[in-house]
């Protein structure tokens, strides 16, 4: 029991770092529809720059690099060109995977470095818990402060409600001074690093090693987490978890019922599905108007301002 | 302090928005910036606000020089501007919109910001609650709302764009109450309005703007004519309604029942003549508009019988309604009556009944050009419907509605528009009420409703208040009968 719970954390891991990152993208009113392509040459490049390197953390840094660089092309041809978010992400997604076969081609089965389990002292001592959350390693740990430091920026800072201000209302957020395009550059780009590193994560950590199939559609999966999760960073975090469970359960249960294996690794996908419309049903949506405090956490609007150009006239 | 305004230029393509504007403002004067839709009045006070920037000319507050390349440096400068829709984020609650923007620690201190809301408005004489949603805010507490925030960010010049549209009677006197008080305390209070009544109650001095230009400054009183001769650069005769004979009656309703949203508007009955002109009026929500829908089919009444000229149309979709010569021109102009980004040329073959496969474009080319000219609409067959300001947008609506019309339905049919535009939408009215078309309107302008209506009904929480003859009621009466009282 412990063993598979320590398993749901740890493989769920990639897909929280990639949500997180898109969240904060979305929540300034950027798309970044790159998401499956970004994942995917950034976690062959990690791959790569560890082998050659010899050491795992280069590997992030890349792949940081190439999630940051693919951003920084979505955030200034919708910026800067006023280009449609959609097309230009859509397109380098395709770029994105085949650049990913063709490069990563010669390290397909070779073996690399990986990111060392790391328990934390006593923390992993504790009954249950310790084993789930605290046996893990460093990327994992990572995961869990991303969640942390996205709700606390969100919901706590100056900047985290300004961010929230250029992603609703941008005309709005830029009367009242704020630098709406620079921003949102910059957090196109903080995103994008950040869904970097979640390819990294795969490569050097989860799977270990390269090959096309590696990152199993986990950007188009992170990429519905962000609008399952209403694009709050505390259910966006539930939801990638649920997700990773629907995964390792139907994985587990292939053995217990051999007649529908076929089709319990995708039963998560309806799954998802059926929990999206639940989710934008009119009584989940009146929950918030219920619970006042819990407003943020409930409520399933996208920023208002998404995917929109923001023109000062 | 004094606020100066120096040869201010700025222009959009080939319009000169602003062409050479200078206008000095002493401290605690409350100063209206008058003019018609489109003089340039907003180009100007986006350009104070930082909103655009000017192509040349500068600003001067107290001396010095400003910097106004962005909003911010506005702000910082202590120039804030209301905008007519309140700027505000609507998911987001009245303490977050309160301390969005303002400077500060990184780590946002709600407790600390709440009390400066309280702090602030408490001085200015509003109450909020800090934990409300802006959405669920009237237009005039969120403006309340821009306003406190702008003092608390220290402003010395605050501009009020159109600030009384969409709001109601007592919101406007408090806000007005608000913008003595704030020329009381030493600002510079600029309010920008093309209403004649506004700036007379409340401004101390006025500069009138027409076409980018400054054509008059005075300090007030001044004549209301004079005014109005500086605006549109003529003296505007409004016609009067002449008597025409009504006719069969040609709308029947009896005892509907109508529920839309929170409206409720139960047994219904009302006759319509030909040629007669009735009169909607009552406060927002209160049955107006369920009525102007039921009768266009957009809305199945629950109950009773909807007849035109005989035929049953209760059931009717709203094709039929159109079929049988019924024609509504709703409120929301660019929201339900045109099309954004769709040509006059293409609006005008949508509208026809021609329903051949292919579209003669030459042809509905030359209609466009007639039309245009026919409607006086300020604008090309290419141009696209949100680029057209309101008075145009109203016109081409106008042009669309079909020759051959038993009633037209209108909502707030001169909404927004200044007073030319107003008067022109009128003209073309009555010329289809001499034809014998029947006309309802809704209205929350008394002036116009006793000008044009033979009868006025009032609405009240959801049923018929009153019915009067236009001929036999004032505007003082009807202020009553709107807020649900018998005048004594």
């Amino acid at each position: 029991m412990e063993a598979t719970f320590n398993s749901i954390i740890a493989a769920a891991a990639p897909l929280i770092i990639a949500s997180m990152g898109e969240t904060i993208t979305e929540k300034s009113g950027v798309i970044n529809l790159s998401l499956e392509g970004s994942i995917r040459l950034s976690a062959m490049t990690a791959f790569a720059v560890a082998f050659w390197v010899g050491h795992a953390l280069v590997g992030f840094v890349a792949a940081a690099l190439v999630g940051a660089a693919i951003a920084a092309i979505i955030a200034y041809s919708s910026i800067g060109l006023k280009l449609n978010q959609i097309a230009v992400g859509f397109v380098l997604t395709l770029l994105a995977i085949d650049l990913a076969s063709f490069l990563g081609d010669s390290f397909v089965g070779e073996r690399g470095p990986r990111v060392p389990p790391l328990p934390i002292p006593f923390l992993s001592d504790i009954p249950f818990f310790g084993k789930v959350f605290f046996d893990q390693d460093l990327v994992v740990y990572f995961s869990f402060l991303t969640i942390a430091a996205t709700w606390w920026f969100f919901y706590r800072t100056r900047p985290g409600l300004n961010i929230q201000g250029i992603g609703e209302r941008p005309a709005a957020a830029f009367a009242r001074g704020v630098n709406v395009n620079k921003l949102r550059f910059w957090y196109t780009v903080l995103g994008g690093a950040m869904v970097g590193i979640a390819g990294a994560a795969y490569s050097l950590d989860v799977k270990l090693g390269w090959r096309e199939t590696l990152t199993l559609n986990l950007g188009w999966i992170a990429l519905a987490m962000v609008i399952f999760g209403g694009w709050h960073p505390l259910r966006v975090a539930l939801g990638a978890y649920m997700f990773g469970a629907l995964q390792v359960l139907a994985f587990q249960l292939q053995d217990v019922f051999p007649g529908v294996s076929q089709v319990l690794p995708v039963a998560p996908f309806p799954l998802m599905i059926l929990a999206l419309v639940f989710v934008y049903s009119d009584w989940f949506s009146k929950l918030g108007d219920r619970f006042p405090r819990m407003r943020n956490l409930l409520g399933s609007e996208a920023p208002a301002g998404l995917g929109q150009v923001f023109e000062r006239e | 302090m004094s606020l100066e305004i120096r040869d201010i230029y700025k222009h959009f393509g080939p319009v000169r928005a602003s062409d050479g504007v200078s206008i000095t403002i002493q401290e605690g004067s409350l100063h209206g910036i008058l003019g018609e839709n489109g003089a340039g009045k907003s180009t100007l006070m986006k350009i104070l606000s930082g909103f655009y920037s000017a192509d040349s000319g500068e600003v001067i507050l107290n001396g010095d020089v400003l910097d106004l390349s962005s909003p911010a440096d506005a702000i910082a400068a202590g120039i804030g501007m209301l905008h007519q829709d309140p700027l505000v984020f609507l998911p987001m609650t009245v303490l977050d919109n309160f301390a969005l923007g303002s400077p500060g620690t990184v780590r946002l201190d709600r407790t600390e910001v709440r009390k400066e809301l309280e702090r602030v408005s408490s001085e200015l004489g509003f109450e909020f609650d800090p934990s409300r949603l802006a959405r669920s805010l009237t237009i005039g507490e969120r403006q309340q709302l821009s306003i406190t925030r702008l003092m608390w960010l220290g402003a010395k010049v605050l501009i009020f764009d159109e600030p009384t549209t969409g709001i109601s009677a007592t919101q406007r006197l408090q806000l007005f109450d608000t913008l003595r008080k704030l020329a009381e305390h030493g600002l510079i209070v600029l309010f920008v309005s093309h209403k004649l009544e506004e700036v007379e109650d409340l401004c101390d001095s006025v500069t009138v703007i027409r076409q980018g230009k400054v054509v008059y400054e005075a300090e007030m009183p001044v004549p209301a004519e004079t005014l109005v001769e500086k605006m549109f650069g003529k003296v505007f005769v409004v016609q009067g309604r002449e008597a025409v004979p009504l006719g069969q009656p040609v709308l029947r309703l009896a005892n509907i029942d109508l529920k839309e949203d929170t409206t409720h508007l139960e047994n219904l009955n009302l006759e319509v003549a030909s040629g007669e002109v009735v009169g909607l009026a009552g406060l927002e929500g209160s049955g107006q508009r369920a009525l102007l829908r039921a009768c266009a089919g957009l809305l199945e009444p629950a109950s009773g019988s909807l007849e035109l000229d005989g035929v049953s149309l209760t059931k009717a979709s709203y094709r039929g309604h159109l079929a049988a010569g019924v024609h509504y021109l709703p409120a929301g102009r660019l929201e339900e009556g045109l099309i954004e980004g769709i040509s006059i040329t293409e609006h005008l073959v949508l509208a026809s009944d021609d329903s051949t496969f292919f579209i003669d474009w030459k042809a509905a080319r030359k209609v466009a050009e007639t039309e245009i000219e026919d409607y006086s609409i300020k604008g090309t067959p290419s141009s696209s419907a949100e680029d057209l300001s309101g008075g145009n947008q109203q016109r081409l609506l106008l042009s669309m509605i079909p020759d051959e019309v038993k009633l037209l339905l209108l909502e707030h049919p001169t909404r927004g528009l200044d007073v030319e535009s107003a008067a022109y939408v009128w003209t073309r009215l009555l010329a289809r009420r001499a034809e014998g078309t029947s006309v309802i309107f809704a209205s929350a302008d008394l002036d116009e409703l006793l000008r044009y209506s033979d009868r006025i009904v009032v609405f009240f929480a959801g049923e018929v208040f009153a019915v009067r003859d236009a001929s036999g009621t004032d505007g003082e009466e009807l202020g009553y009968l709107i807020g649900g009282k018998e005048r004594v």
